[in-house]
């Protein structure tokens, strides 16, 4: 029931980042990366997204991430050979649970890159869980960073 | 009767066993008088007196070996050796038991250990009910020198048996994940040691990680979840050989494997597009057969002693509780509605109880409950409690417990034991960080 529901929401919010997809990115500011470089990627595009609590489904930060992802790497991206697409927990959970939840994470984002038109097969994903946190941390700001899905050019 | 005991044993063992009878003089008096509940010696431990096992000097360190494992099950307290009044010259003989009573010890440990002509060692002990004067039981076993742990932690299941009528513990092993490095890149490796710490060594050289080993029932296996290809994937390693595969070739992430109680099945969760659903794979011939159909997170099965059930880790009804289904498949019930959320549940070899991780506000637990749910118990409680493990004999479970993280170090994670009433725990030395234990059946002898 409550998968349908959340399921529901990421259509709705797929239409939403849609109707803004045409937003011009802030790039170009100080562009010191050479163009089409994971450093580059890094910076214009942002290269990870954040989670809520025990939730794989994507905020708005993340969806307006991802679209400039998505543009990025169909400008860049045939310079690489796939984008994996790591997904994290933070480690207010299990070992086991937290690498199921990374998938469905990671599963998220490359669920969406796809409905942006990136190609599937080049997109990989993998589950850490807990095992390689951003920050190394016991309160929410450290859990907050760790709860994420990590694109990687390969 | 003993005889048949004796041969059936010595056939299984490798390991030639005699048992001693009680003295002519003392065989009149022989009753076991001395027995407790584990519930009961939890609160209040059996004064036992372990004497230096007499004759090579092993047999002080087969003794000490017999001790600690007493003193660490928490149901029985070793008495200081300084204390002892009579010196055991000849653990064949009756001994003096108003010398023992007087340093109130309810029962008494003798032995000795000498080494044989033809290169064996031989180990006799002797359990005497100070109290009523009695022998309770007596052994003695043939054996390599390089055996004597073994001899005498076999010795302590048999003094743990006669006294609180359950089975031991202690000649058992542990593999667990081994733990070193920064907390953003710890390198994790399978080790494998006896229960109280001893043989330690390494099964993976830490290149990639290894997480969530579990003990096959056939004792020289265990699954566990490597990096090794990429992809993370459930594989299967001979301990003694070290020999490792991969168990089936799927695209996804398989992980969170564990062993049907004969072995011949290995039960665990595979992704498929973000949705981890629970298999059983056939260990012998690799068919697998799908056990849950649903888009939440299905994970952590156990099974349950008989193979008839399996436990699992689901957050189907929107958070993460315990369910439990027949073991080719179906919906499952419900069984956890305490507070916070329950997963990793294992069942117990006795089938009495399924441990648990439990979080609530800002802890996470080790719990048991009744398989119906019921009987809901807390035994250890902390910043992060996680994976319960059990003894063979269902009265002891080893978790892990991590410190949280402090100035950007990762906070330090430990094995720990305690019992399934709450009251014994005690931490079990490693010489690294350490997480994920899983602990043997009872070593086949």
């Amino acid at each position: 029931m409550r998968l349908n529901i959340r399921i529901l929401g990421a259509v709705a919010a797929l239409l939403l980042a849609a109707a803004c997809s045409s937003t011009p990115g802030p790039e170009g500011a100080t562009a010191s990366v050479a163009p089409g470089t994971p450093g580059h990627f890094q910076q214009v595009a942002g290269d990870r997204v954040y989670f809520e609590t025990d939730q794989s489904d994507l905020r708005p930060d993340a969806r307006a991430t991802l679209d400039k992802q998505a543009a990025w790497l169909k400008q860049y991206g045939d310079r690489y050979q796939q984008y994996v697409i790591e997904g994290h927990a933070d480690e207010r959970g299990t070992r086991e649970y937290n690498l199921a939840l990374g998938e469905r994470r990671a599963n998220s984002v490359r669920t969406y890159l796809v409905t942006q038109g990136i190609a599937t097969g080049k997109l990989r994903t993998i589950s850490y869980g807990k095992e390689r946190p951003e920050v190394v941390g016991s309160d929410e700001g450290a859990w907050s960073r760790n709860r994420r899905a990590v694109t990687v050019l390969q | 009767m003993k005889e048949t005991r004796m041969s059936r044993r010595m056939v299984a063992a490798g390991l030639p066993l005699i048992v001693l009878g009680t003295p002519a003089i003392l065989r009149a008096q022989t009753r076991g008088l001395l027995q407790v509940t584990v519930e009961g010696a939890s609160a209040n431990p059996v004064p036992i007196a372990v004497t230096d096992f007499v004759g090579d000097p092993v047999g002080v360190q087969i003794s000490q070996v017999i001790s600690a494992d007493l003193e660490r099950s928490g149901l029985f307290r070793p008495i200081d050796r300084g204390a002892f009044i009579e010196r055991i010259t000849d653990p064949g003989k009756a001994p003096r038991f108003q010398d023992w009573r007087a340093i109130n010890a309810d029962a008494l440990v003798v032995g000795s250990a000498t080494q044989q002509a033809d290169g064996r060692l031989r180990v006799e002990f002797r359990l005497w009910d100070v109290a009523a004067g009695s022998q309770m039981t007596g052994r003695a076993f043939f054996t390599q020198s390089a055996n004597w742990r073994r001899i005498a932690h076999i010795v302590a299941d048999e003094i743990f048996k006669r006294i609180t009528g359950e089975d031991g513990f202690f000649d058992t092993r542990v593999v667990y994940v081994a733990e070193t490095g920064p907390g953003n890149a710890r390198v994790k490796r399978l080790a494998i040691m006896d229960q109280d710490g001893a043989n330690h060594r390494y099964l993976t050289d830490g290149r990639a990680l290894a997480l969530t080993p579990r003990f096959s029932p056939t004792l020289q296996e265990v699954v566990y979840m490597s990096y090794a290809q990429g992809v993370p994937r459930v594989f299967l390693m001979n301990v003694d050989t070290a020999r490792q595969e991969l168990l089936g070739n799927f695209p996804n992430m398989t992980f969170a494997p564990r062993f049907s109680p004969d072995g011949n099945r290995v039960v665990m969760s595979l992704a498929t597009d973000g949705n981890s659903e629970i298999y059983a794979m056939d260990v012998r011939s690799r068919s697998i057969s799908r056990l849950t159909n649903h888009p939440a997170i299905d994970t952590s099965p156990s099974y349950s002693p008989d193979g008839g059930r399996i436990v699992f880790t689901s957050d189907r009804g929107g958070s993460q509780q315990i369910y439990v289904m027949g073991a080719g498949g179906g919906d499952g019930q419900r069984i956890s509605f305490g507070q916070g959320r329950y997963s990793t549940p294992v069942w117990s070899p006795r089938g009495d109880y399924i441990a648990f991780t439990k979080q609530e506000g800002g802890s996470f637990s080790i719990g048991i409950m009744r398989p119906d749910g019921s009987g809901e118990r807390i035994l250890a409680s902390s910043y992060l409690d996680e994976g319960p493990t059990w003894a063979p004999n269902g009265r002891y479970l080893m978790f892990f417990r991590q410190a949280p993280n402090a100035g950007g170090r990762a906070g330090a994670v430990r094995l720990y034991m305690v019992d399934t009433t709450g009251r014994v725990l005690r931490p079990v030395p490693t010489p690294t960080d350490a997480s994920d234990p899983a602990w043997s059946p009872l070593i086949p002898q």
